[in-house]
């Protein structure tokens, strides 16, 4: 395994720091918990599962115990007989479809527009979604695996899938994207029953475990391409206010789902603040979380203070 | 590539026949599609729990309410709790009234055991239609095997079926002979130009292209124009020895 014990003497600096850079591979986030304790090493992704969960059971305790507090599911719901909340993905989509929705959907739709271009729209995708528990599950075990390679399609690609299923809508007259959309069928099949949706849900997790890293949530969901947009004047958002502490042990890449938007607060590469103003990351703190130094915290866009 | 795919799979999914009955006030299907965001919120409203939601493989655009009339069949609730709930008018509020809502049309789909049909006086599928007598009703024909009983056929009237399925429901047989299909499958359609002469003849109050010469029929010359049938009795012209038939056969059981 380790080619250094057989020559104890002279360890090569060079090996040593890439045996490292391994461990930070499988296992980001081991210097945190060293430092802050498990707990508070974890604090964000178990407020995020906690989210993530907590909104499922709302819509849960319906079909299992008759307490109807939210009826539906994230395609369209009712929430305690009076607040409607819509996806606007979908709406988007309906209405390019040539169908003008009653004003519940639409006023659903606003409600959760209006929320998430306020606070961020990718808030959606790390503390709602449910795909997020299925792709994190994969990256984590590509990383324990220490599966390499395979394709990365360009973060870009789930731009050109937004258009091009508001456009298939138009030429179809379908919600197109739900003929396939694992977001909606995971939600709803927890919910409604999955019949053969399953499969569908699989090859996400199988598609980022194997054959890309990251590769739905981060390159090809249309649906967080969506909440991306919603995502630009995010309020909430992450900064690298402690950068200076930084050591480099590139445990915040390792975690991130969007690694792209660290560096250029943390760098200050092309831009001089330190605060992650890009609109795909998805506010999940996850980066937080896994640094040692506690160079992140989450703050307002409006905050570019630096410590 | 994975556009193209979406594309195809999007098209070959909706170009599938639709066998799926929706429930009361769905727009037509096409235009479901396009407005049903498949939330279950009319799941959830519907006291019987007829409407579920299709999982992929039902064969049915995946997440989109239906029905099975024969599990299941609609209760036609007065107050139509499932079109309320739709948030996007996929199921259109214009229905207010349950009677005049076409989820799909009943087709007495097999009359060869069906037992009314066979002769016998099952009549359920009859009795259970929640619009009796203007849905279905019962027409009294000959019945030729035995030449001597009545045969009552359940028949389908397309102007007041709701296609609810509470006669699929009920129906004795082991396989239901009475369907609810969708009316895309139940039904034709004339053509544009095509007219009923007895029709148009009946609106104008006369014929419209002046009296018609009625040439006579041989042997029927006391009969009204048209009236070909056979009267007891009526011995056809033949060589071979005729036996009475009917009620003259002189059977005895």
């Amino acid at each position: 395994m380790n080619t250094a014990s057989h020559t104890p003497a002279a360890v090569p600096p060079a090996s040593a720091e890439s045996a490292s850079r391994a461990s930070v591979m499988t296992r980001p986030g081991a210097d945190a918990v060293k430092v802050k304790g498990w707990l508070r090493a974890h604090k964000w992704l178990l407020l995020r599962r906690l989210s993530q969960l907590g909104i499922l059971a709302l819509f849960m305790f319906g079909p299992w115990f008759g307490l109807w507090i939210v009826k539906g599911n994230l395609s369209s719901s009712l929430t305690l007989g009076v607040l409607p909340l819509t996806d606007p993905y979908l709406l988007l989509q309906s209405i390019a479809a040539g169908q003008v929705p009653y004003k519940e959907a639409l006023l659903g739709g606003g409600i959760v527009a209006a929320f998430y271009l306020l606070l961020g729209g990718r808030l959606f995708c790390s503390w709602v979604c449910p795909v997020n528990m299925v792709t994190d599950a994969a990256a984590w075990l590509r990383r324990r695996l220490g599966i390499k390679g395979g394709k990365v399609p360009s973060e870009y690609t789930r731009y050109w899938l937004l258009g091009l299923t508001v456009l298939a809508s138009a030429l179809t007259g379908s919600i197109a994207w739900e003929w396939v959309n694992p977001v909606s069928m995971l939600h709803r099949g927890l919910i409604f029953g999955f019949g053969l949706s399953w499969g569908i849900v699989l090859s996400v997790f199988l598609y980022d475990l194997l054959f890309a890293s990251r590769g739905w949530c981060g390159h090809v969901c249309p649906m967080g391409a969506f909440y991306g947009v919603l995502n630009s004047a995010a309020l909430i958002r992450v900064t690298a206010d402690k950068r200076s502490g930084c050591d480099d042990c590139m445990d915040c890449f390792a975690v991130c789902p969007e690694p792209q938007v660290i560096r250029p607060a943390l760098k200050a590469v092309a831009q001089d603040h330190p605060l992650i103003l890009d609109k795909d990351c998805t506010s999940c703190g996850r980066c937080i979380d896994v640094c040692g130094k506690d160079v992140f915290r989450l703050t307002t866009r409006f905050d570019r203070s630096e410590s | 590539m994975l556009a193209l795919g979406v594309g195809l799979y999007g098209a070959e999914a909706s170009a599938r026949p639709a066998e799926a009955i929706r429930p009361p006030g769905a727009l037509p299907e096409q235009d479901f599609l396009a407005a049903c965001v498949r939330c279950g919120l009319c799941v959830r409203d519907c006291p019987f729990d007829t409407l579920k939601l299709s999982e992929l493989g039902d064969n049915v655009a995946t997440g989109t309410p239906f029905f099975e009339g024969r599990k299941v069949p609609c209760e036609m609730c007065d107050d139509i709790p499932c079109v309320k709930a739709c948030p996007t008018g996929a199921l259109d509020r214009e229905l207010t009234d349950i009677g005049k809502a076409r989820m799909g049309l009943a087709v007495l789909i097999d009359q060869e055991t069906c037992l009314n049909f066979l002769g016998l006086r099952c009549d359920v599928c009859y009795r259970v239609c929640p619009v009796i007598d203007q849905a279905i009703t019962l027409e009294l024909v000959h019945n030729p095997r035995s030449d001597r009983h009545a045969m009552l056929l359940p028949t389908v009237h397309s102007e007041h079926c709701t296609g609810c399925g509470k006669c699929e429901h009920s129906c004795v047989l082991p396989e239901a002979a009475i369907k609810v299909l969708p009316h895309k499958l139940a039904q034709g359609k004339s053509a544009e130009h095509y007219r009923k002469g007895w029709v148009e003849k009946e609106a104008a109050g006369g014929s419209l292209i002046g009296e018609q010469h009625q040439l006579p029929m041989r042997g029927l010359e006391d009969r009204k124009y048209g009236d070909t049938r056979v009267a007891p009795g009526y011995v056809p012209p033949s060589d071979a020895p005729v036996k009475p038939g009917g009620i003259d056969s002189g059977w005895k059981p």
